[in-house]
């Protein structure tokens, strides 16, 4: 170590300022902030008490966490007349409005509560969070599960069947995935509206079970599975529908994961359309409908709870990502270079 | 035993003609071999024999029955490809046992769950003939082996062990061998005879390898632009070619053309080196000599049919050496198969002097047909048969 020449072989390894490197990693740590703060507030805010909110007090991320009085709570635990009566035997000989008062601060007691504890609790109680989150299981999954029953098939035909007008109805495929959402949604929801389908379950799943983008993503998936592998199986005795589930499901795996990831994180977050036919079940809400539970009341938006929900519906997704994080990249990369 | 009858079958890929009205007879057991350039048709024609092509025009019976119509599953034929083709996701056993389970287990067999309970006792018995199979073709530890962990070779075995336990009518072979290196191709061959013997059923094998032809094959039949040139045995295919393309496409080094004259006698001569045999009926004009490596020789400049050269390129392969000899004034390449201790001596440049062996020379006419002679005697009967 001692040797001067080592030194000075092992010196560039050790530390070079780079201008082009520096510049990189600024423009990535800015973008990552501006990507990042929204959550940052978010989860922010999830923790903090209305008053910090609204205050803007410098309590920093976690907020000073002091046990605070829920208005709502006492409004609806204030002592009536019936009540005031009853429980004129444990206070003897207490005038009526010193049994009010005493009740009054019980009532204050039992509401107070820590900022965190407060907002998560109401979230989940005050609006049915846990409905929301599995009316969200309920949806993505009957969503990605009709999405394969149609796409798989339909990219098995474009891609190893030869049939009159094959090219075709790949180019309507194109066409299709050049379609926005938005363009076709008042057409749709008249229609469901006709059948009668606003306010369910089909109402939400039916009108994204064709996946033109999942038809044309497997469909450029099996163009690469070898015409072999078909024909083995042809002459092997499958069917063709046997020879989609039985072989190309199978051999489709990574690009269905690609597909899922994108159908899962789509309709999960989905605001709009579950916005436009859901309009008053509430126990069809999805999660991101959620969110609205503590917007806009007359007393002002509780934004406390409103982010703790918010914080609960990304938390699902996040934590699939850390999970399956090299295959969601996987994906997002297959996808893209198809 | 079955017996396959195609009759002008016709195959056209929008303007390209692929089979011009192929007939072909294919007798019970017999090792058949499918031999041409690639586009020649051939794989085509073994697709349309499996079932997996429709032909435009003709029809295909097996044992008397017409199968032209029915679906690939339906005709009783197994077929091995090139890529083997063997399913990724399944073990050795289940590609193996595949076919057999959608074959012999009824639709309450092949059920998701309930299937494997309720159809225990017919998935032993299948099992147990996969593992017969495994056994014949020595594949039994890898039976729970996925195909991404297997060699080449191992893969072509479980290939043809997926074939094999169906015991098929036929077994259709498209090039299973062009994807194994050059010692294990050899190594098959002799194994894929083998097992032909043993099972006694036919084999239709496709192969652009004219040695591969050549060395397993009851009959081949070589293909070129859609039509079957010539259908025989490797050695008649070899000694006696019916057409030029025929007598170029096989053997390897290829076989030497020279073009030559006939004259109003029938008489045929070659750098002005006549032949002793006549053609008959033939007319004057212009020929092609073919004359195969083995059946130039060297020569002393004494002899009168002797033709000079000079060594070009001395090719040894150990026990032969092929000698690239330019003839005459150059224009003329030609090969001979010299042992290689006479061929030690000549260096490239050396001046050497070439005769054919007597009655070896076959002609063909301008448009590729062969001429024969007048007294046809073939020098097939006097080759010991091709091993």
């Amino acid at each position: 170590m001692s040797d001067p020449a080592i030194n000075a072989q092992a010196a560039p390894l050790t530390f070079r300022f780079d201008w082009i490197e520096t510049l990189k990693h600024a423009v990535l740590i800015v973008g990552a902030l501006i990507v990042l703060l929204p959550f940052y507030v978010m989860l922010s805010y999830s923790l903090k008490s209305q008053a910090e909110i609204e205050g803007r007090l410098p309590t920093g991320f976690f907020g000073a966490q002091q046990m605070t009085v829920d208005e709502r709570c006492v409004a609806r635990g204030a002592p009536d007349r019936d009540a005031i009566a009853a429980a004129a035997t444990r206070f003897p000989g207490a005038s009526e409005r010193e049994i009010a008062n005493a009740l009054a601060r019980e009532v204050e007691a039992s509401c107070m509560a820590r900022p965190v504890v407060y907002n998560y609790t109401t979230a989940f109680t005050e609006a049915p969070l846990l409905r929301y989150l599995l009316n969200g299981i309920i949806v993505t999954a009957s969503i990605f599960l009709i999405q394969v029953l149609v796409a798989l098939p339909c990219a098995y035909a474009l891609a190893k069947l030869r049939f009159w007008g094959r090219e075709a109805v790949f180019g309507l495929v194109l066409f299709c995935l050049l379609i926005p959402v938005h363009a076709i949604a008042l057409p749709l929801y008249v229609g469901l509206s006709k059948f009668g389908l606003t306010n369910t379950y089909a109402a939400l799943v039916v009108p994204w079970t064709i996946s033109v983008f999942g038809i044309f993503l497997m469909r450029q998936f099996f163009m690469t599975v070898p015409d072999d592998l078909i024909d083995a199986a042809r002459m092997d005795g499958m069917s063709e529908y046997a020879i989609v589930w039985k072989v190309m499901l199978p051999t489709a795996i990574p690009a269905l994961m690609a597909f899922g990831i994108f159908s899962v994180v789509a309709h999960w977050n989905d605001y709009f359309w579950p916005r436009i036919v859901i309009t008053g079940d509430r126990s069809l809400f999805t999660p991101p409908l959620g969110i609205r539970e503590f917007r806009s009341d007359l007393d002002g938006s509780l934004y406390g709870p409103m982010m703790a929900t918010a914080c609960v519906i990304v938390t699902p997704l996040i934590v699939a990502f850390l999970v399956a994080q090299r295959r969601f990249i996987e994906g997002i990369t297959l996808s893209g270079m198809k | 035993m079955h017996e396959l009858n195609l009759q002008g079958l016709t195959k056209r890929f929008g303007e390209t003609e692929v089979l011009k009205g192929i007939d072909l007879g294919i007798r019970p057991g017999e090792f058949l071999t499918l031999v041409g350039p690639s586009g020649c048709g051939k794989s085509t024609l073994l697709r349309i024999i499996a079932g997996l092509e429709i032909p435009d025009t003709g029809r295909i019976h097996l044992d008397g029955r017409d199968v032209t119509d029915l679906r690939a599953a339906e005709r009783d034929l197994a077929m091995v490809f090139q890529s083997y083709a063997l399913y990724p996701h399944l073990t050795v056993a289940e590609n193996m046992l595949t076919p057999l389970k959608l074959r012999n287990l009824g639709w309450t067999g092949r059920l998701p769950v309930l299937g494997p309970i309720l159809s225990r006792g017919e998935r032993a018995a299948l099992m147990a003939r996969v593992r017969d199979v495994a056994e014949v073709l020595k594949i039994t530890p890898l039976l729970g082996r996925k195909p991404g962990q297997l060699s080449g070779g191992q893969r072509q075995r479980v290939a043809l062990g997926r074939a094999m336990v169906r015991e098929p009518a036929a077994f259709l072979m498209d090039e299973p061998l062009s994807n194994l290196d050059a010692a294990l191709r050899v190594h098959m061959r002799a194994e894929l005879s083998g097992l032909h013997r043993q099972l006694g059923r036919t084999f239709i094998y496709v192969t652009h390898d004219q040695a591969e032809a050549l060395t397993m094959s009851d009959r081949m039949a070589v293909m070129m632009g859609g039509e079957i040139l010539q259908l025989d045995t490797p050695a008649t295919i070899y000694d006696d070619p019916n057409d030029l393309r025929v007598a170029q496409f096989v053997g390897s080094p290829a076989i030497n053309l020279l073009p030559g004259e006939v004259d109003d006698q029938g008489r045929v001569s070659y750098c002005g080196v006549p032949l002793e045999r006549r053609l008959s009926g033939a007319a004057q004009g212009p020929v092609s000599i073919g004359l195969r490596p083995e059946h130039l020789h060297l020569a002393t400049p004494e002899q009168a049919d002797a033709l000079n050269g000079r060594v070009t390129f001395a090719e040894n392969l150990g026990a032969d050496t092929y000698l690239h000899v330019a003839l005459g004034d150059g224009a003329h390449p030609v090969q001979l198969r010299v042992d290689s201790h006479i061929a030690a001596g000549l260096a490239p440049g050396a001046e050497i002097h070439v005769r054919h062996g007597r009655g070896a020379a076959l002609i063909f006419d301008g448009a590729g047909k062969r001429l024969r002679f007048a007294e046809t005697t073939t020098p097939a009967a006097q080759r010991p048969e091709m091993v």
